[in-house]
């Protein structure tokens, strides 16, 4: 099979579902000419025309909004925003809009908006430009939210949100873009909130989270050379949550850690921990239920201090050994 | 240009006396302790929403406000499903989920009254671009106050309406208050309106307790904006005679200003005008007003008998699901 990058996947899904269906178009900050911060749209503005690749003015509070009522009116709006930190612009659109009119109009509209946006940390962009920020919209009911690992997924989900009714946050990383993986030439999905089991073992349960499903791989592939084998499980759609797998995983490993470049308190560590904890498979656990996130700091600029406050490959490894030989 | 004929000018009349009777009929059953929120008069604006609405076509849409009754009830909205709303019954525009101030009804296009001051401006715009994407002819009007004039999600949006030429006509209900603050001390200009000017759009101060200036005034924008000539933006001055929501005590206004604007009143005016141009005599007036009592009294029953929506609405609505 071919083996194509994340950010080429991305592309391939955005650009599909335009040609194929008259009411998707993207809309963000120079996201046409110069084809997006990062380069997703390059070239997507000659072939579909400035209205449905649509250059936005720096009114993200606003755009958003604009991506909520066209999506009322039956479009298929992507919104771009350029980094996820600034998702605080479109916040009121997001939590009090988007995800709630739905509800509180009782059932009368769908909202099928994609609001896109590439977060996390490892580009020296500091403080504002590196956030994981899933966490903030956890707990906002209406909203699903979307963070692929791979180009296979990262293909497959974005088609299956755009074809979504329900507004969706899509987080995409930026340290995945130009990695590769395998993504077929014909048509495909990744349903929406279906864990993943992307690797099999006995010993622990590791639930990872975008680029940490990478990062725990190759940290299992180093514990499996000293015996102990890990059980890998990417949740990919982060709301809602599909437990299942992740119940049944724990019930054969009897332990569990869950890995994530967020900010560790309030994050997905804590819902997951508690589902578990909750769970039939409390009863199975050998060791206390685990979380290993970001550090609660503002990610920093200095190179070494970036690393030490995400989660990084070697980190992963000794807590593991910590969990598997302390229990 | 914008002539309207007797009977919908008799039409907008009824609109008017219906929302007013709507309102205190609302307040009556918020006194009884009926109305289990709180709620946002209108009482004094009807003239915004009706010789608005009555300028555009029936095909045209909507957003509205948390003050948004009359909107509804302009784009004709269905009165016994909006007392069953208030009512948070099973029967009401949103079976209850709602309340007074997010009655909306899709049918009507009328998109949605906005809880979040300011929100439903950028929605209205999204509205109109896929409006114009669709190359439709419709249009939209976005209502809101002069509090969300206020707002940077006003400014943006006015901009991006103004940049892709949507078909959106911005009008703002200026009652001089938001919540309990002056105009005249958070505006720094005379008029909302003078702001149009920043984004190239025609800005128009109405009497917003004129309801024919009103019309005329929305017309040609609704006509201009119809055209692919693009938004306009328009300030109707205009006055509530009731407090911002049911915790006002009025601190921050006199019962003369009250009273001044009163003489002015949209309807009493409109009547008057209507018997000097129309030669509408008392008996039809009498008329309509037995006909708006009647239409208020069959909303209240009907609400009052409808049921409360089960506890399986509360997961419900929460997400669309699939095949819907």
């Amino acid at each position: 099979m071919r083996a194509i990058t994340y950010k080429e996947a991305l592309r391939e899904a955005i650009m599909e579902k335009i040609r194929e269906d008259k009411n998707v178009f993207m809309m963000g900050e120079d996201i046409g000419v110069y084809g997006g911060a990062f380069g997703l749209s390059i070239g997507m503005l000659d072939e579909f025309g400035p209205e449905r690749i649509l250059d936005a003015p720096m009114s993200e509070a606003s755009f958003t909004g604009v991506g909520v009522g066209a999506a009322i009116m039956g479009m298929r709006p992507i919104v771009e925003i350029m980094f996820s930190d600034f998702l605080t612009f479109g916040a009121d659109q997001i939590a009090n809009q988007a995800s709630k009119l739905r509800f509180m109009t009782g059932g009368q509209l769908k909202i099928p908006l994609v609001v896109r946006s590439p977060q996390g940390s490892g580009t020296g962009a500091a403080s504002q430009h590196s956030q994981n920020v899933e966490a903030w919209f956890l707990n906002i009911p209406g909203l699903k939210i979307v963070a692929p690992s791979n180009p296979y997924d990262a293909k497959g989900l974005l088609k299956s949100s755009i074809e979504d009714d329900n507004p969706i946050i899509f987080l995409e990383h930026k340290l995945l873009y130009s990695t590769k993986g395998e993504v077929p030439e014909e048509d495909y999905r990744v349903p929406l909130g279906k864990s993943k089991v992307v690797k099999n073992g006995k010993d622990i349960t590791i639930v990872a989270t975008s680029i940490m499903v990478k990062r725990s791989l190759e940290a299992a592939e180093r514990l499996g050379k000293e015996g102990i084998q890990v059980e890998i499980i990417d949740p990919r759609t982060l709301k809602p949550l599909d437990i299942n797998p992740i119940v049944e995983s724990v019930k054969k490993t009897h332990r569990l850690l869950v890995v994530y470049e967020g900010c560790t308190t309030g994050g997905i560590g804590g819902e997951v921990i508690s589902r578990i904890g909750e769970s039939e498979a409390f009863l199975y656990l050998d060791a206390p239920l685990f979380r290993l996130g970001g550090a609660d700091v503002p990610i920093p600029y200095n190179l070494n201090l970036e690393r030490k406050a995400t989660p990084q490959i070697e980190k992963i490894v000794s807590k593991v050994k910590e969990i598997v030989g302390g229990y | 240009m914008g002539e309207i004929n007797r009977e919908r000018k008799v039409e907008m009349l009824y609109k008017m006396m219906l929302i007013r009777a709507f309102e205190k009929q609302a307040e009556k059953l918020f006194m009884k302790n009926l109305v289990y929120g709180t709620m946002h008069l209108s009482i004094g604006e009807e003239a915004v929403p009706v010789g608005s609405i009555f300028a555009a076509k029936k095909t045209d849409y909507i957003t509205s406000t948390h003050r948004g009754h009359g909107d509804m009830i302009a784009k004709g909205g269905d009165i016994k499903k909006m007392f069953a709303e208030f009512l948070g019954k099973e029967t009401g525009y949103c079976h209850g989920l709602g309340g007074s101030m997010h009655i909306a009804d899709f049918s009507l296009g009328n998109l949605g009254a906005n809880g979040v001051v300011g929100a439903g401006i950028p929605i209205a715009t999204g509205a109109a671009l896929a409006l114009k994407m669709r190359k439709t002819k419709d249009i939209i009007l976005t209502f809101f106050g002069d509090g969300a004039a206020n707002e940077g999600l006003f400014y943006e949006s006015l901009n991006m309406a103004a940049i892709w030429k949507l078909p959106q006509v911005f009008i703002c209900k200026n009652n001089l208050y938001a919540m309990s603050s002056p105009m005249s001390k958070f505006v720094a200009t005379k008029n909302i309106s003078d702001r149009a000017t920043a984004f190239g759009m025609p800005g128009i101060a109405v009497d917003g307790m004129d309801v024919v200036a009103v019309y005329k005034t929305v017309k040609e924008a609704v006509d201009r904006a119809r055209k692919g000539k693009g938004p306009t933006l328009i300030e109707a001055k205009t006055y509530r005679y009731r407090g911002h929501s049911k915790s006002d005590k009025n601190l921050y206004r006199t019962e003369k200003e009250i009273e001044e604007w009163k003489k002015k009143d949209p309807i009493i005016s409109f009547v008057k005008s209507l018997k000097e141009s129309e030669g509408i005599n008392d008996k039809e007036i009498e008329k309509i007003k037995k006909d708006v009592t009647q239409e208020i009294e069959d909303g209240v029953n009907f609400a009052l008998n409808s049921p409360e929506l089960s506890a399986d609405a509360l997961l419900k609505y929460v997400y669309a699901e699939e095949g819907e």
